[in-house]
C-alpha cells in the first residue's frame, strides 16, 4: 500500500503529479508552509505510472486559488490539483499553463519598467514545451531557470 | 485596424498590412506636402513630447511634423527639468500631461515604459526609443526609406551591422523586416551580437545569417543598415573598449558591393562610416532622415484620427 503513506485530509487541497524532486519549490512558492492550523504534508520521490517518480503536496484547510494554480503550472506543468471536502474530492483539475501570466512573475530584466514603477507585471507565453514567456512591458523572454529563480 | 486613438508601442503589434498602409499615408502627405508647403489636418491639436533621454533626430523630426500637420507642440527634452526629480512615477507625470494634450510621445531610457504609458492614459502613446527595447518609428521611416529607393522591401538582402546587441534601430527593424520576403545578414562583433530570443523569432519567418565578417557579406547586399556601438549603452566600459571602432565603411569596403547597395544609418554616427562614403549614390542616411517627417506625421495623423 505505498500510495498510502500520507495520511488523507479532511479538507483543503491535494496537488499531485508534480515532478519529483519539485513538491519543495511548489510548498515554497505557495507560501504553503505558512502556519494555518492545519497539516501540510509532503511525499517525495514516490512511484509513479506517469512520471515514473513524483512528488505529492497535502494541505489541509488551503484551497488553491485561480493565480496559485497557474504558479504552479510554470514550475510543475504536469501537475493535477484535488479540492477535497469532506474527505472526497470535489473538484479536480489538470494545471495549465494559461496564455498570459499576471502578478507572480518579475522580469529578469533589471532595466525593466515593471522593476521599478508601480504596475502588475505581466507575461505572454511563447511556448509551453519548453515554457518561454515574454514580458509584456519590455518584450524581453524568459526560460527554463530564470522563470523559477523570479517566481 | 481604427488608428484612432491607436498606441505605437512596439513593431510586434504592426502586420504587415498596417506598415504598408502607414508608409502609402506618409507617401501621400510627402505629396501634399511639397504641394501646398505645410497641411492643416491638425489644426487645434497639442502634441506633447516626453523625452527623458536627450534625443535630437526624433524630438525635431516629430515637431517638425506636428507642425507640418498644422498642430502645436508641448514638452521637455530632459527628466531633470521635471517633477521626475521630485520622485515622481512616470505614470502619475503621463497623465498629467494627458491633461494638456491629445497625443504624447515619449522617450525613456527603461525598456516598457512607452507600453506602460500607454495603459495609463486615453490618448495615444507613440514610442519614441524605450531602452534598448523598441524604436518602431524609426524603423517605419527606416522601411519608407528603402522602399522609396527600391520601389520594394519583399526581395531584398539586407545587412545590420554594429550593435545588434543594445540597438534598438536593429531589434525593431529586423522584427518587421522579417514580416517581408528579404534575406538578413547579422554583422556584429562576438560580444554585441543580436540577443539570442530575437534571432530566433527572426529564423521561424526569414533566411538569417550572423557573421562577424563584414568584407566577406558586403557582396550579397542590396542595403547594409550600419549602427553606432552606444558608448552610453554599456554596462562596462572595458566591454565597450574591446568592441569600439570594428569596423568602418569606406570606400575600399564599398569597392566590394553591389553597384547599387545603399548605406543606411539612423545617425548619430561616430566612425563607422568614413565622411568618404558621404558623396556616394552609396549613402542613404540623409534621405533617412528626410524619411522622419511624413512617416511621422502620417503616424500623428492617424493616431490622433485627423487624416
Amino acid at each position: 500500500m505505498a500510495e498510502l503513506k500520507v495520511t488523507a485530509i479532511k479538507d483543503g487541497t491535494v496537488i499531485d503529479h508534480i515532478p519529483a524532486g519539485k513538491g519543495l519549490k511548489v510548498i515554497e512558492i505557495l507560501h504553503l508552509n505558512r502556519p494555518n492550523g492545519g497539516a501540510l504534508l509532503l511525499a517525495s520521490n514516490v512511484r509513479s505510472g506517469k512520471l515514473g517518480r513524483k512528488d505529492i503536496v497535502k494541505v489541509e484547510g488551503r484551497f488553491l486559488s485561480e493565480e496559485e494554480v497557474n504558479k504552479i503550472a510554470l514550475i510543475a506543468p504536469t501537475a493535477t490539483v484535488n479540492i477535497v471536502r469532506d474527505y472526497g474530492v470535489s473538484e479536480k483539475f489538470k494545471v495549465e499553463v494559461p496564455d498570459e501570466i499576471t502578478g507572480i512573475l518579475h522580469c529578469a530584466n533589471p532595466n525593466c519598467v515593471s522593476n521599478h514603477e508601480h504596475t502588475v507585471s505581466r507575461f505572454h507565453v511563447v511556448s509551453r514545451e519548453p515554457l518561454k514567456v515574454r514580458c509584456h512591458y519590455c518584450e524581453r523572454t524568459m526560460e527554463g531557470d530564470e522563470i523559477l529563480r523570479n517566481l | 485596424m481604427e488608428w484612432k486613438g491607436r498606441d505605437v508601442i512596439s513593431v510586434r503589434d504592426f502586420s504587415k498590412g498596417d506598415i504598408e498602409f502607414v508608409l502609402k499615408v506618409a507617401e501621400r502627405l510627402e505629396g501634399e506636402l511639397k504641394e501646398k508647403g505645410s497641411l492643416n489636418y491638425a489644426a487645434g491639436k497639442i502634441l506633447a513630447t516626453l523625452f527623458f533621454e536627450p534625443s535630437t533626430r526624433t524630438r525635431l523630426s516629430f515637431e517638425s511634423a506636428m507642425h507640418c500637420l498644422g498642430g502645436s507642440v508641448i514638452g521637455f527634452s530632459s527628466a531633470a527639468s521635471t517633477s521626475v526629480r521630485k520622485g515622481e512615477s512616470l505614470a502619475d507625470t503621463v497623465r498629467t500631461v494627458e491633461q494638456y494634450s491629445d497625443v504624447i510621445v515619449i522617450r525613456h531610457p527603461m525598456e516598457g515604459a512607452a507600453r506602460l504609458a500607454a495603459e495609463v492614459t486615453e490618448i495615444p502613446v507613440i514610442n519614441a526609443g524605450d531602452g534598448s527595447n523598441q524604436h518602431p518609428t524609426q524603423t517605419l521611416l527606416d522601411l519608407y526609406t528603402i522602399k522609396r529607393t527600391f520601389g520594394r522591401i519583399d526581395g531584398l538582402s539586407i545587412g545590420l551591422l554594429g550593435d545588434l546587441k543594445y540597438g534598438r534601430t536593429v531589434h525593431s527593424l529586423a522584427q518587421a523586416l522579417a514580416l517581408y520576403d528579404v534575406e538578413l545578414h547579422l554583422i556584429s562583433p562576438e560580444l554585441l551580437r543580436m540577443p539570442g530570443h530575437i534571432v530566433e523569432e527572426l529564423r521561424d519567418r526569414v533566411p538569417v545569417h550572423e557573421t562577424t565578417d563584414l568584407e566577406g557579406a558586403v557582396p550579397e547586399l542590396d542595403v547594409l543598415y550600419v549602427t553606432r556601438i552606444q558608448r552610453e549603452r554599456f554596462p562596462d566600459e572595458q566591454e565597450y573598449l574591446k568592441v569600439k571602432g570594428s569596423y568602418q565603411v569606406n570606400l575600399r569596403l564599398l569597392r566590394k558591393a553591389k553597384e547599387n547597395l545603399k548605406v543606411m544609418h539612423p545617425l548619430p554616427r561616430v566612425d563607422e562610416i568614413h565622411p568618404e562614403v558621404d558623396g556616394t549614390e552609396h549613402a542613404l542616411y540623409f534621405r533617412q532622415v528626410f524619411s522622419g517627417v511624413p512617416v511621422r506625421m502620417a503616424l500623428l495623423g492617424l493616431t490622433l484620427g485627423v487624416i
